[in-house]
């Protein structure tokens, strides 16, 4: 018999008894369809995850100051000194880092009018928004030469619009003071949203480095460096790179530690991933549970029905069935079964997983591998469940299955 | 006339024709090993039976007749003696050889019809061509025609259901023909008729055991019924009682013609 008739012979052998057939996929339809929508819920998380952490910025690595020990007291992190102006231009050196800046920060209270709101503001070279991939919507950003002056000019985002321009007056080109200090507003950031670590990004000032380091901070030294690196591929070298330099600008010797903390946006992807991928997991293992129940179901109705239909096999035997014949029967029986249940729940899974992408607004995504391991999977499952009652069936006399009554 | 006698004649016109027998068993036993307990349900039977034969097997129950059909239709392998199926020595065959003897060379007509419920005449019959691998167009062609032989044309997509007991046997009958076999076995075929209906099943086998001399192997414990076979062979206690030709044979056809119209026989005989 060639395959095409097997499985014809199966699909009428279970469209005689379609209630019963419905019924027994109905196991496998909710656990393809569970499967799917736990990977479709966990991709999606962990895919928008990636988006997030890709708003950070371009390749960006992040150089911040370490912390100290002096004679046993560490202090926290940004406490040293050591990290300046100068290592932020030797990295901006480096073959792999295509743009550079340093940076200070610091909290502040700004006021406008009769309006003030307590934020914190970075002082940055112009690189900054490049790194960040974070345009200046109204107005323009500062220059080199505002960094090099120290002028007193900042650039907003959106959340500081809203609390000091109240009715909706526009920033550009007004004076707001920040700690008493007058600037002038020259541009307006883009909306960010939030930050991965669920941070409002747009409650921020960003003004000249010069100008925070001089006139607000009263430090010489500076606090982090951001760098963006040519490629998400030259990362880790670039990484490598500028710890070498770090290390010998600041004339650390092999047993000393770093004085800095370099990390990347690698990193935090590939620590978020991986802990979406082991909750995805854990949440298709537990669906898959059910694709268990299912087979389960399966094998249990094989085996009614290989009782059920002892004289039909016995009859088979008569005109000539062998046990593989008989077998195969069955086999492709539960098959067709869990295949077609296999599809049915990849159709509920989709569907599912837009109900949920619909209604909870989380994001979604079923990668096409799932669809073809649900597939393999149930038809895996049909064999494993239907082997046994199929062997059954085989194994049964021809005589007396003649006889059964 | 004694029994060796008859039972010599019997084989005597073929042997004298040259031809093989259909059936040839020699000295076979069943035993049947119930754990503490030994069956020997067949204690050496020899018999021959040559092609065009039509042979009824009469016993009481327990005599060793269910058995030895068991073991000429092939679906069992008996303890002791050999059985040479068309000169082929079958009873050491393996079961999956047994399982394309059967197809090939056995036609079965059981006393309960034993169709697939919910499939049509037409797929019933085509059941043993599935097995040896003929095509679906050739399939429902010969189906066709072994329906058209047994009187029920237009009956193909009829569902066992939509049938009578008569017409389902008819069914039956051509399953067991489709394939061409060199022998059919009917066991009990008319026992879950009423008389008239049982008449005119055996009208059917006496046609194409005259018509297209097919070899008939009828089990059957009325003696009415085995009168309408031309041998009829009686077991009892595992043993081959007496061999003998029907005298006296009835004609189905003729049967038919003398019974009352089937409009008065519609009460249960």
């Amino acid at each position: 018999m060639d395959f095409s008739a097997v499985f014809r012979v199966a699909l009428k052998a279970l469209a005689r008894n379609k209630l019963r057939t419905i019924l027994t996929m109905l196991g496998i339809i909710i656990g393809v369809g569970a499967v799917i929508c736990t990977v479709a819920i966990g991709e999606g998380a962990s895919n928008a995850v990636q988006e997030q952490l890709r708003s950070l910025g371009d390749n960006m690595i992040f150089i911040s100051a370490g912390s100290v020990n002096s004679h046993g007291v560490r202090m926290g992190s940004q406490a040293t000194k050591t990290l300046t102006v100068e290592d932020a231009q030797a990295i901006g050196q480096i073959p792999f880092i295509k743009a550079v800046t340093p940076g200070v920060g610091t909290s502040v209270q700004v006021v406008y009018k009769d309006q003030n709101w307590y934020t914190s503001i970075r002082g940055n070279a112009p690189s900054y928004f490049e790194i960040r991939e974070w345009p200046v919507v109204e107005g323009i950003p500062f220059s080199q030469r505002d960094v090099e002056a120290a002028a007193n000019v900042c650039v907003l985002g959106q959340t500081i619009v809203e609390n000091l321009f109240v009715d909706g007056e526009n920033p550009i080109g007004k004076m707001i003071r920040i700690q008493n200090i007058p600037f002038r507003v020259i541009g307006v950031l883009a909306r960010k949203g939030q930050s991965p670590w669920g941070h409002d990004e747009d409650d921020t000032i960003i003004a000249p480095y010069t100008t925070v380091q001089k006139k607000l901070a009263g430090i010489s030294w500076i606090q982090y460096v951001m760098a963006s690196a040519t490629s998400v591929k030259t990362i880790p070298a670039a990484e490598q790179q500028i710890e070498a330099l770090l290390r010998q600008r600041h004339h650390l010797r092999p047993n000393e530690d770093d004085d800095f903390i370099i990390r990347s946006t690698i990193d935090i992807a590939n620590a978020r991933a991986q802990s979406a991928r082991i909750l995805t997991l854990l949440l298709a293992s537990i669906a898959s549970v059910s694709l268990l129940v299912g087979g389960i179901g399966i094998m249990n109705i094989m085996l009614v029905s290989v009782t059920e239909r002892t004289r039909e096999i016995g009859v088979r035997m008569a005109v000539g069935a062998t046990e593989d014949d008989v077998q195969m029967q069955f086999l492709s029986e539960a098959v067709v079964l869990s295949l077609l249940g296999g599809a049915l729940g990849i159709v509920f899974g989709i569907f599912g997983s837009m109900l949920v992408s619909g209604m909870l607004h989380w994001p979604t995504l079923i990668p096409p591998q799932a669809i073809a391991i649900a597939v393999l999977f149930s038809a895996g499952v049909g064999v494993f469940f239907g082997y046994y009652p199929a062997r059954k069936a085989a194994r049964l006399d021809p005589i007396e299955a003649l006889r059964y009554e | 006339m004694p029994e060796g006698l008859l039972q010599s004649q019997a084989g005597f016109v073929h042997r004298l024709a040259g031809s093989m027998p259909v059936i040839q068993v020699e000295n076979l036993h069943k035993t049947y090993d119930l754990g503490e307990v030994q069956v020997h349900a067949l204690r050496g039977i020899s018999l021959e039976v040559y092609p065009g034969e039509f042979v009824a097997i009469m016993g009481a129950s327990g005599s060793g007749k269910s058995t030895f059909m068991n073991l000429i239709g092939c679906l069992d392998r008996p303890t002791r003696g050999r059985y040479l199926l068309d000169g082929q020595d079958v009873s050491e065959f393996s079961k999956i050889e047994l399982a394309h003897i059967r197809n090939r060379k056995i036609g079965f007509v059981f006393q309960g019809f034993n169709l697939l419920s919910r499939t049509s005449a037409l797929e019933n019959v085509e059941l043993p061509m599935i097995y040896s691998g003929i095509s679906h167009q050739d399939r429902i062609e010969r189906a066709r025609e072994a329906l058209r032989s047994v009187g029920l044309e237009g009956r193909e997509e009829h569902h066992p259901s939509q049938l009578s007991g008569g017409q389902q046997q008819r069914v039956a009958i051509a399953r067991a023909l489709v394939n061409h076999p060199s022998l059919v076995v009917a066991d009990e075929p008319t026992g879950n008729l009423d008389s008239r209906t049982s008449v005119e099943i055996m009208d059917i086998f006496q046609r194409l055991n005259a018509e297209q001399n097919i070899t008939v192997l009828l089990v059957t414990h009325e003696p009415d019924i085995a009168r309408y076979a031309k041998r009829i062979v009686l077991f009892r206690d595992g043993k081959i009682r007496r061999d003998s030709v029907v005298e006296d044979r009835l004609d189905a056809s003729q049967t038919l013609l003398d019974l009352p119209a089937v409009e008065d026989d519609d009460e249960e005989a």
